[in-house]
């Protein structure tokens, strides 16, 4: 599947903007970011698992809250700075 | 506390300066020539993220350490081994343990304050936290851990307060000092949550908050309505302590076991309420502060708009205003606690950030300041590095 990358994380990717990942689930997808582009995950995500204040995520342009949602190898996925952040 | 025993020979320094400072909106280094009469400032390093805190390793001169996160992005510490031209993140920044399902875990909002270890301890950092946490490296900034019981101990939690509870910008732990004798003598503070020790390396800890006043019709005798703002350690003397408090300015001599409110000997009409608190590098009896308006709604600005340092060189039964240089009026920006600092020199050179953006200097102890750069974000910490 695709990720689509906010540019305050590309220094991460390489500056890239769209990351090809895989995963059942989105907790496994941004495990496996993180192992490819090593700190990007808790930039994003608390030591208690939980989306940052300031982040959003989008799966099918749906927002999620729940890292254990299931991903199709289809989907697209969207990490998004809030307009609340500054 | 330890037995008394010499502290280190003071060092005098000779050479130039460099200014580490941490803003709002970025870090930035100001460097000055041998006579510190010429500075050259750096470009903004990581614009756009929060900078709390910048600090050199005075172990190598070399390592430094940033504390940073942005407005979107979660708390992280970068590390340079060459001077800050090139940076690399921590593997594992500060972060508190993963709760047990069902429980409410705490997060890191950002990390506030680095403290480089002991000289005998090469690569050993501290770090505290917002909210409140105290954090150990072992391999100089690369991985961390929580240090102590602390951060999960039932009696701290509830010094700790809640996020509510703390400083607009979220409570905080800060002023890690180590006794230059012994590296297992430890020192922080919280704010809130009072001034602690550890003579054991962190094993146990005491609350040393005896002779602190406390916000009216609160019971000082209750550890979680101490608010130390900056809390320093006399190199020299390292059984002196000084400590701007949000009740006050006060210095604890060890034998005696209690603070006393120097502060009462400023004059009324600025008071003694502030952020910063700076020591001489080989005096014990002068040390100074920076004064900000902390009545009625707490303006947090130079009082009347008049920004001063103010210096004692008795130990606190006389202070000096120091405004040589200083706009005489409409000047409404004052100082944070890290952001105010000394040098090394004869005689001493002080340096401040302000919250307007500007960074100034006094090449004679404040008798006269300069303002050395302008139009900076808002700054949050300036440090001395001796080059």
């Amino acid at each position: 599947m695709t990720v689509y990358i906010p540019s305050a994380l590309r220094s991460y990717t390489k500056q890239k903007s769209e990351v090809a990942a895989e995963g059942q689930t989105l907790a496994e997808v941004l495990s496996a970011l993180d192992h490819r582009y090593p700190g990007l995950r808790f930039r994003i995500i608390t030591e208690q698992g939980t989306i940052r204040q300031h982040i959003r995520i989008f799966v099918k342009e749906e927002q999620v809250r729940d890292l254990s949602v299931a991903l199709q190898p289809e989907d697209q996925i969207h990490i998004i700075c809030a307009l609340s952040g500054g | 506390m330890p037995k008394s025993r010499k502290a280190p020979s003071p060092q005098l320094a000779t050479g130039s300066v460099a200014l580490l400072i941490g803003t709002r909106k970025g870090a930035f280094i100001l460097r000055s020539d041998r006579s510190h009469r010429t500075w050259k400032l750096s470009a903004p390093m990581f614009l756009g993220h929060t900078v709390h805190h910048l600090m050199l390793d005075p172990r190598d001169r070399r390592t430094m350490l940033m504390a940073t996160r942005t407005g979107h992005l979660g708390p992280t510490v970068f590390r340079s081994t060459d001077f800050g031209k090139t940076w690399k993140e921590a593997k594992t920044p500060p972060a508190f343990p993963k709760a047990p399902e069902g429980q409410n875990g705490r997060v890191v909002d950002h990390v506030f304050w680095l403290t480089p270890g002991h000289p005998s301890e090469l690569g050993l950092w501290y770090a505290g936290t917002s909210p409140q946490g105290l954090f150990r490296s072992n391999d100089g900034g690369i991985t961390w851990q929580p240090f102590s019981y602390i951060n999960d101990d039932p009696q701290y939690r509830e010094w700790m307060g809640t996020v509510q509870d703390g400083t607009p910008d979220g409570p905080k732990l800060h002023s890690i000092l180590i006794d230059p004798r012994d590296p297992a003598h430890l020192y922080f503070a919280m704010s809130g949550g009072g001034v602690h020790e550890s003579v054991d390396g962190g094993r146990t800890w005491t609350s040393i908050v005896r002779g602190l006043e406390v916000v009216e019709g609160f019971d000082a005798a209750t550890v979680t309505f101490h608010d130390p703002h900056c809390v320093r350690l006399c190199p020299t003397d390292p059984d002196r302590l000084f400590q701007q408090n949000h009740c006050g300015i006060y210095r604890m001599d060890r034998s005696e076991g209690r603070w006393l409110r120097i502060g009462k000997n400023m004059p009324k009409k600025v008071g003694d309420i502030g952020f910063a608190m700076v020591l001489h590098p080989r005096d014990s009896d002068t040390a100074w502060v920076f004064p900000m308006d902390g009545s009625t709604v707490w303006p947090r600005v130079s009082p009347g708009g008049k920004p001063a340092a103010y210096v004692t060189r008795d130990g606190g039964k006389t202070w000096t205003r120091q405004d040589k240089g200083f706009p005489r009026a409409n000047a409404w920006w004052t100082v944070k606690r890290q952001a105010m600092t000394a040098d090394a020199h004869e005689p001493v050179g002080l340096y401040l950030g302000t919250t307007s953006g500007e960074v100034w200097a006094s090449r004679t102890g404040g008798t006269s300041w300069t303002c050395l750069a302008r139009h900076l974000p808002e700054i949050y910490s300036v440090e001395a590095a001796e080059l």
